[in-house]
């Protein structure tokens, strides 16, 4: 079993975002970096999947030399595998970043052998554009289902479970596939001392991604309008109680 | 005249998606704009219960595509029909709807015709100098604002050049359809004001049988009852709570409301609540009448998830949480003492 994730480094902003003074980016300068939730999940998902059925994980990210950090972080938890697309730090549009993905994936099988399965994010936690995963499906001529909240193998087979608001759809994609991740698939584990020590020789593929601009270009960044402008407050302590029933008889809440 | 707005209407086996409601109402805005028509898409032969939806909203006319393989939802398949609609109408945008299903297909049609995708959409501004197509977008689940333009099919790559910073600028230049998703709750669903008849016309959709690969197979049905995403009152509770047990007053408050239980990411990840309880970004977004909000800091990451709610009370020992100063109402205090009070209070106004 040869499972492919491609992850992206995205800064952790906690309560508030700031906006570089140019507005093309968040300012970053006192932030964290972390790796994008979904894709955090999906991680987990494919090194559970390793345990069980042998093979082996590879974890492959577009982004900034920084991106190690993420790459050797997904090391440090059981992924065996590690391949940088390195750019000068730029936000890649969708269409270009799904283009260069494709072909590191195609020069990594065309080498190696085919992945059996490939994970993405739903969608990235910063730009959101919810199309790199369908892209690369497409550009491979894979079938992809995004929303999966379960996934099990079993004879060439990925079952993908996507909830929605009316229950559960299940999929079944005969591999080689792909599958966008959501968050709730797993908890992703923590990792050890051991595997922290491990990820540090784990080697890094390296690969100058290349391909051309899309057309979805940034103009730039605002902040959005603010949504309440001032806070009722209803009181200290359980005194304030009576207040909060008051509320919640004028909002039409208490039947 | 240029070509038609057209909207692809999200259903399930026949039951239109609100959000598809708020897609019309959008396309409606926007074909005005444009000075041209408003077209519909629905998606299988299931899906012809919708034209009088799409009426009501102004669709001058409603494609309906059918084939044998459309008996269920099926994003590849969708994709492929929408692609192929581009193709037989060109029209100038197709709008879906900021959802999983919306945002899914388009990215099929999108890479099935090369072009950009831009999901979940503010605002358009379709008559840019240079004839660029400008949008804004949400980032970061709504806490930052993107302006953008996008390319449409056929000749659509922009004309970026890295800067300095590393930040591609450049326009969208491609003059083709534009394909966009409008953000959920962006718009509010509103019936046009003189709907005329709608013309309801058969589209047969050319599917390779192998599309039938991302069909569903089965599915597990939810017992009726009250969401996260549909309740009326959600409870929610963050880090202050301080244990799993901590929820025990958050649940009586919320049962005494006829409401469920929400956490926060923080929560979820300390393995005190399911993930199915999660309020957030990648957890579910909710939008009830008030939003209890207990012991949560409100970090982005939580308050995109809740800020679709019509109130939020804030419970928060700490008056300068993020929570509790974008909050419509806030206690200070200690949850566990405040919400047995609250609790309290409303089984004494009951009982006289």
């Amino acid at each position: 079993m040869r499972i492919l994730v491609c992850v992206k480094r995205v800064p952790a902003p906690g309560s508030r975002i700031s906006i570089t003074a140019d507005g093309l980016a968040v300012d970053t300068a006192f932030l964290g970096f972390t790796t994008s939730p979904h894709e955090e999940c999906a991680v987990e998902a494919a090194v559970q999947l390793v345990e069980a059925h042998g093979g082996s994980a590879t974890v492959l990210t577009l982004g900034p030399a920084e991106a190690e950090e993420q790459l050797r972080y997904a090391a440090s938890v059981g992924v065996s595998n590690a391949v940088l697309l390195a750019t000068d730090g730029a936000d890649w549009d969708p269409q270009r970043t799904a283009a260069a993905i494709t072909a590191a994936i195609t020069a990594i099988e065309d080498r190696d052998g085919v992945f059996d399965l490939i994970l993405f994010g739903n969608e990235s936690a910063d730009s959101g554009g919810f199309q790199v995963g369908v892209r690369v499906a497409r550009h491979l001529d894979r079938p992809i289902v995004n929303g999966i909240k379960g996934i099990s193998i079993a004879d060439g087979i990925a079952t993908l479970e996507r909830p929605t608001d009316a229950g559960q759809e299940v999929y079944e994609l005969t591999m080689p596939a792909v599958a966008g991740v959501k968050e709730g698939i797993n908890l992703p584990r923590y990792p050890t001392l051991k595997g922290r020590l491990a990820s540090k020789k784990v080697q890094i593929a390296i690969i100058e991604p290349s391909a051309k601009p899309g057309g979805q270009v940034l103009v730039r960044l605002e902040p959005p309008a603010e949504l309440t402008t001032s806070t009722t407050m209803l009181g200290n302590g359980p005194d304030a109680a009576a207040a909060v029933v008051d509320l919640l008889e004028e909002l039409g809440v208490l039947r | 005249m240029s070509g038609a707005v057209l909207v692809v209407l999200e259903h399930d086996r026949g039951t239109i998606a609100p959000a598809a409601l708020e897609a019309l109402t959008a396309g409606r805005a926007l074909a005005a704009q444009l000075g041209t028509t408003l077209e519909a898409l629905t998606v299988g032969s299931n899906g012809d219960s919708l034209v009088a939806d799409a009426e009501s909203f102004g669709a001058d006319v409603i494609h309906q595509a059918h084939h044998a393989l459309l008996t269920d939802y099926n994003p590849e398949a969708w994709g492929e029909v929408v692609a192929q609609m581009i193709t037989a109408t060109q029209p100038a945008v197709v709008l879906a709807t900021g959802t999983d299903r919306g945002n899914e297909v388009l990215a099929q049609a999108a890479a099935r015709c090369d072009s950009a995708f831009v999901a979940n959409c503010l605002t358009f501004e379709p008559g840019q100098p240079g004839g660029t197509f400008g949008v804004t977008r949400v980032r970061w689940g709504g806490s930052l604002i993107e302006r953008a333009t996008v390319a449409g099919t056929g000749t659509g790559t922009g004309t970026g050049t890295a800067t300095g910073t590393g930040t591609g600028t450049g326009t969208g230049t491609g003059t083709g359809t534009k394909l966009l998703t409008i953000a959920h709750h962006a718009v509010d669903a509103s019936p046009a004001a003189n709907p005329g008849a709608g013309t309801a016309t058969v589209f047969e959709a050319r599917l390779d049988p192998s599309v039938a690969r991302t069909m569903i197979v089965a599915r597990v049905e939810r017992p009726a009852g009250v969401t996260l995403a549909t309740a009326p009152v959600v409870v929610g509770g963050g880090r202050g709570v301080g244990s799993a047990d901590g929820f025990a007053p958050l649940q009586s408050l919320a049962d005494l409301l006829g409401g469920v239980v929400g956490c926060s990411r923080a929560v979820t990840n300390l393995g005190w609540r399911n993930h199915t309880d999660q309020v957030g970004q990648t957890g579910t977004r909710i939008a009830p009448d008030i939003y209890i909000a207990c012991g949560i800091s409100g970090a982005i990451q939580h308050w995109v998830g809740a800020m679709a709610s019509k109130k939020i009370l804030a419970i928060n020992t700490d008056p300068q949480a993020n929570m509790v100063t974008k909050s419509d109402y806030a206690v200070i205090g200690d949850l566990h003492q405040v919400i047995p009070a609250i609790t309290a209070e409303i089984e004494r106004r009951r009982a006289t």
